[in-house]
């Protein structure tokens, strides 16, 4: 498959090829600008103008997809294939009713009438679990939630039994409770209709749970295809392997593993080496691999393209890199360490705008509670790692300490003085004590700026040096985060997102704060290069020796980095733990939700998740009493619905809980539901 | 609606104070060059010249409200007549331009935009921006020879170039007369148009709800009509009902051609004569046509898309 661009073509997909069985998953893994997206757009034959497939083809059952003209390809749109697209949000029409948009396949494909078609619709609303399929129906699709778009396009696809369903990142832009439903809800459709499914996806745990078998892809081919198990277990090929090292894997903390990135980062679309693609990010690559390697079948149904994949298997060379052993005191979490932020009963809240009428008639404002009484300690030298999905309030809470959100009540400290919420008020040394590097580094950086003069800023302005002076910091600095003295010349724009990623963190550590706060600061990342920027911050973290708060959704680089976990649910703190502690029991049912919803790559960890009814509340209106208590599964009555719960401390591990429920039952219920791998159903 | 409101407000203030500030005193130029000084106060006196800046404001934002616009100094007619008579006159122009320009302009965009680069759109592209580069007074001329001379010769009907109406003209009657000036606004909009039209039907072709659309398996033509244009069209609704203000009052160039009395020439007449308070008057007509041609705007988006409705 190519790309025309100008008058060249550009091969996102080279030499693939795969079958998928009726009623089996086939499960897709790359990274970005690996050709998975590419693939799907081919195998849909909706590549458009620009995209051709300039040699093999592709089998729908006996059809030839290459061979059908633009009327037949129209026929088997709407009859044989279905796609349930990345983001629900824009695949849906703005300005058309969802019932409608479902509908109008009824009619269109079915030929039915008005009033059946609607009916059909609802009754696969039904089907995908959409409460009040009614209301949805003549819903518009921006009022609805993420997930509900989700479950329209699944009843959408699964609606013309398909004879191929393609899954193209169907949960990557939902939260993960809301993810472990969605995937359930289409593992359970799926398996009653006898289809092929294709299922495109960068996290590898999803890929462990419902997969039947695996490829990897790799800068436009095919490295790898196996079982899942064999896969993960014993991968066969460098770059599989180097995948699974470079994430993170609950339970394993930055004290006792260090990650292994993979060096180096994908060659662009057509830019790729002679040879073996991956040989010059490959740990073994040696004389052959100038060669290019064919998949080679590697026993049972695996494929390899590795010239080495023998002595792989046979455990002869590793691929691992053999891991620099980790020197870091043990520390104590209290002991001997002052606090470098506090924050005491923060709580901040947006006004809404009221309408003139209500202005008028002198309607108090109504405001959108973000973050309610949060209470959070940074020890210096330490990170705090806070946890929350979308509309958690944790980016709020982050903007607040940095003087970029006013707070409503409460109290900042930093260093035990009360500092200003104002960034206005906050003086220059307050300044150079607090750094943010902000989620979406592309953006946080001014594009018309070189690197030099973006690093050269805060020492000339935070830290008060001469121009000359500054200059040589900056190259002090690249080199910190391993870049070289040539970057300072170069605009963000010509830097990958890993570099760039780099340069960010230069500067937020220029000034050497005393707090950096990290907002998902890997999440735009391929996870090939994440894990080199997981093991920056550590290394930086020890030469500084500042206090770090990293805000993340995702729990096991938190578990991985933090040392103490704090878990926020709709702008409430739901539970504060040690590193170590918070994937053991006991724990507050929110964290339990989350933790058994994400997928894990290992089958013997994963057990079933718990699925959370409904949808996160509306920020207007916060559910009275504990916030969690109109999703939790373990709900008592009465006073979790009405009464706020106090926080509960364990004795052993000084984790703290803010629930109704008492620990010990917390404990024996969660440990049994572990053991057992049942979850709670 | 408040800001509406509070927005002419402010603008007629702007008027008032800028007309103050014009050079050249009203009673220098009604009376004539040798005039008096005594001549002269009587005369300021009379139109109320001699009060304060503030109370000459409020005078006469009461008279304008209360439909009491004065009378004009150059023909010492009444304005309020005047004014609404070219109002009326604009109005059809526009009206006029309107249903001949907005179908050609958007089906030209929209053929131009589902067929991106290939040689037609390049054609209406290249086309429309041709016509658009050109001043009015020249397509207006260029049309008066086709359509006034050069197709008479040929047999074909003719269309007058002279847009003068009679004041007792029936709409029926004018008609003829204002096409040859429609067209000319036409072609000045329908570049405009055509582009913006264009530009929304390619960038939402590209939107992913058009690929859900398509995997449906609706034909083609169904995924345009009702998904792609739904949304496509939504700027160009806004631009055209905004350009409906410049069409009442911003065809200076054109209803000087064709000798059309709309409020564009009577504002021209009233800068050269320094009549202030026709100037004023027909200032702030222009001003409320376009205040209201956008809260139409407004509203018409509103309505037209549901994302703002709800919120």
């Amino acid at each position: 498959m190519a790309y025309r661009q100008g008058n060249d073509w550009l091969q996102a997909v080279r030499d693939v090829s795969f079958h998928i069985n009726a009623g089996e998953t086939y499960g897709l893994v790359g990274e970005s600008g690996s050709g998975k997206t590419t693939l799907v757009l081919a195998v849909l034959r909706y590549l458009g103008s620009k995209g051709s497939i300039i040699s093999g083809d592709i089998y729908l059952g006996d059809q030839s997809m290459r061979a059908l003209d633009d009327q037949e390809l129209r026929q088997m749109w709407g009859k044989q294939v279905a796609l349930v697209p990345q983001n629900p949000q824009s695949s849906l029409n703005p300005s058309i009713r969802v019932g409608e948009q479902v509908a109008e396949i009824f009619r269109y494909q079915n030929k039915l009438s008005e009033p059946d078609a609607k009916l059909q619709t609802l009754e696969w609303f039904q089907k995908v679990r959409l409460p009040d399929p009614e209301r949805v129906a003549t819903s518009y699709p921006h009022q609805i939630s993420g997930g509900m778009q989700q479950r329209v396009l699944i009843a959408m696809a699964l609606s013309i039994s398909p004879s191929l369903l393609v899954l193209d990142e169907p949960t990557t832009n939902l939260d993960v409770t809301i993810q472990a439903v969605i995937l359930d809800l289409i593992d359970e459709l799926i398996s009653e209709q006898n289809m092929a499914v294709l299922y495109v996806t960068h996290n590898l745990g999803v890929i462990s749970r419902y997969c039947d078998r695996v490829g990897v892809m790799y800068a436009s081919e095919l490295v790898e295809e196996a079982h899942p198990k064999e896969l993960f277990s014993e991968p066969l090929h460098p770059y599989t392997q180097g995948l699974l090292d470079s994430i993170p894997q609950f339970g394993e903390t930055k004290d006792r593993i260090r990650l292994q990135p993979i060096l180096g980062q994908i060659p662009a679309i057509g830019q790729g080496p002679s040879g073996c693609i991956f040989r010059p990010r490959c740990p073994v690559a040696i004389e052959v691999c100038t060669n290019r390697p064919s998949l080679f079948p590697a026993g049972g149904n695996r494929l390899s393209r590795c010239h080495r994949w023998q002595e792989i298997a046979l455990d002869d060379i590793s691929v691992q890199q053999t891991p620099p052993s980790i020197e870091r005191q043990q520390k104590g979490m209290a002991e001997g360490r002052s606090e470098t932020l506090e924050l005491e009963n923060v709580s901040i809240s947006f006004p809404l705008q009221r309408s003139l009428n209500d202005f008028l008639r002198g309607k108090p404002r109504k405001g959108v509670q973000a973050v309610n009484k949060v209470d959070l300690v940074i020890p210096s030298g330490t990170t705090l790692g806070l946890v929350g999905e979308s509309g958690s309030g944790k980016t709020t809470i982050a903007r607040s300490i940095m003087g970029l959100q006013s707070i409503r009540a409460g109290v900042i400290k930093l260093h035990k003085v009360s500092i200003p919420d104002q960034l206005s008020r906050r003086d220059l040394e307050t300044l150079r004590q607090l750094q943010i590097v902000f989620q979406n580094p592309q953006e946080a950086l001014n594009p018309h700026l070189t690197v030099g003069e973006t690093l050269r800023r805060p020492f000339i302005r935070l830290l008060g040096l001469p121009r000359s002076e500054a200059d040589a910091k900056v190259i002090d600095l690249l080199e910190a985060v391993h870049l070289t003295a040539a970057y300072a010349n170069r605009y963000p724009g010509e830097l990958s997102g890993g570099e760039i990623q780099r340069v960010a963190l230069a500067r937020g550590i220029a000034s050497r704060p005393d707090l950096l706060i990290l907002d998902e600061p890997i999440s735009s990342l391929d996870v090939s290069v994440q894990a080199a920027i997981l093991n920056l911050v550590n290394e930086l973290q020890r030469d500084i020796q500042n206090s770090i708060l990293f805000i993340s959704h995702n729990l096991a680089v938190i578990g991985y980095l933090a040392d103490q976990i704090a878990v926020i649910y709709v702008g409430t703190l739901m539970e504060i733990a040690r590193q170590s502690d918070l994937f053991q029991p006991p724990h507050h049912p929110y964290t339990e939700a989350l933790i058994s919803a994400i997928p894990q790559i290992d089958p013997q960890t994963s057990h079933l998740p718990i699925h959370l009814d409904g949808e996160m509340p509306d920020p207007v209106n916060i559910p009275t009493g504990c916030p969690f208590h109109t999703r939790c599964p373990r709900f008592i009555g009465e006073i979790c619905a009405n009464t706020a719960p106090r926080w509960q401390i364990d004795p052993r591990t000084e984790k703290r809980i803010f629930c109704h429920i008492p620990l010990e039952d917390l404990l024996s219920s969660q440990a049994q539901s572990t053991s057992d791998g049942t979850g709670l159903e | 609606m408040a800001f509406l409101a509070l927005t002419v407000l402010l603008t007629s203030l702007l008027v008032f104070l800028v007309t103050q500030w014009l050079p050249g005193d009203v009673c220098r130029i009604v009376l004539s060059r040798e005039a008096g000084p005594a001549a002269i106060e009587n005369c300021r006196q009379e139109l109320g010249l001699d009060q304060s800046l503030p109370v000459q404001y409020i005078n006469w934002l009461r008279d304008f409200i209360s439909g009491d616009w004065g009378t004009s100094y150059s023909t010492n007619l009444p304005i309020f007549p005047m004014v609404i008579d070219r109002l009326r006159n604009s109005l059809i122009l526009a009206l006029v331009t309107l249903v001949i320009s907005v179908p050609v302009a958007v089906i030209l965009g929209v053929i131009a935009g589902l067929n991106a680069n290939k040689p037609v759109d390049t054609v209406i592209s290249v086309g429309s921006l041709a016509v658009v580069g050109l001043p009015e007074f020249v397509t207006g001329l260029v049309l008066i020879w086709l359509f006034s001379f050069g197709l008479r010769d040929l047999g074909l009907p003719y269309l007058p170039a002279n847009s003068s109406i009679p004041p007792e003209a029936t709409f029926f009657d004018t008609l003829p007369m204002l096409i040859l000036p429609a067209l000319t606004a036409m072609l000045v909009l329908l570049a405009y148009i055509a582009r913006l039209t264009r530009a929304g039907v390619l960038t939402e072709l590209h939107q992913p709800y058009v690929r859900t659309a398509d995997l449906k398996g609706l034909p083609r033509r169904i995924v345009v009509v009702n998904h792609v244009l739904r949304n496509a069209l939504l700027p160009t609704i806004t631009v055209i009902a905004i350009s409906i203000a410049w069409l009442i009052s911003g065809l200076v160039v054109i209803e000087n051609v064709f000798n059309y009395p709309g409020l564009g020439r009577m504002m021209i007449f009233a800068i050269d004569r320094r009549d202030m308070p026709l100037l004023q008057a027909v200032t702030m007509v222009t001003v409320l046509c376009v205040a209201l041609a956008n809260l139409g705007a407004d509203l018409l988006y509103s309505i037209l898309n549901p994302k703002i409705r709800f919120h």
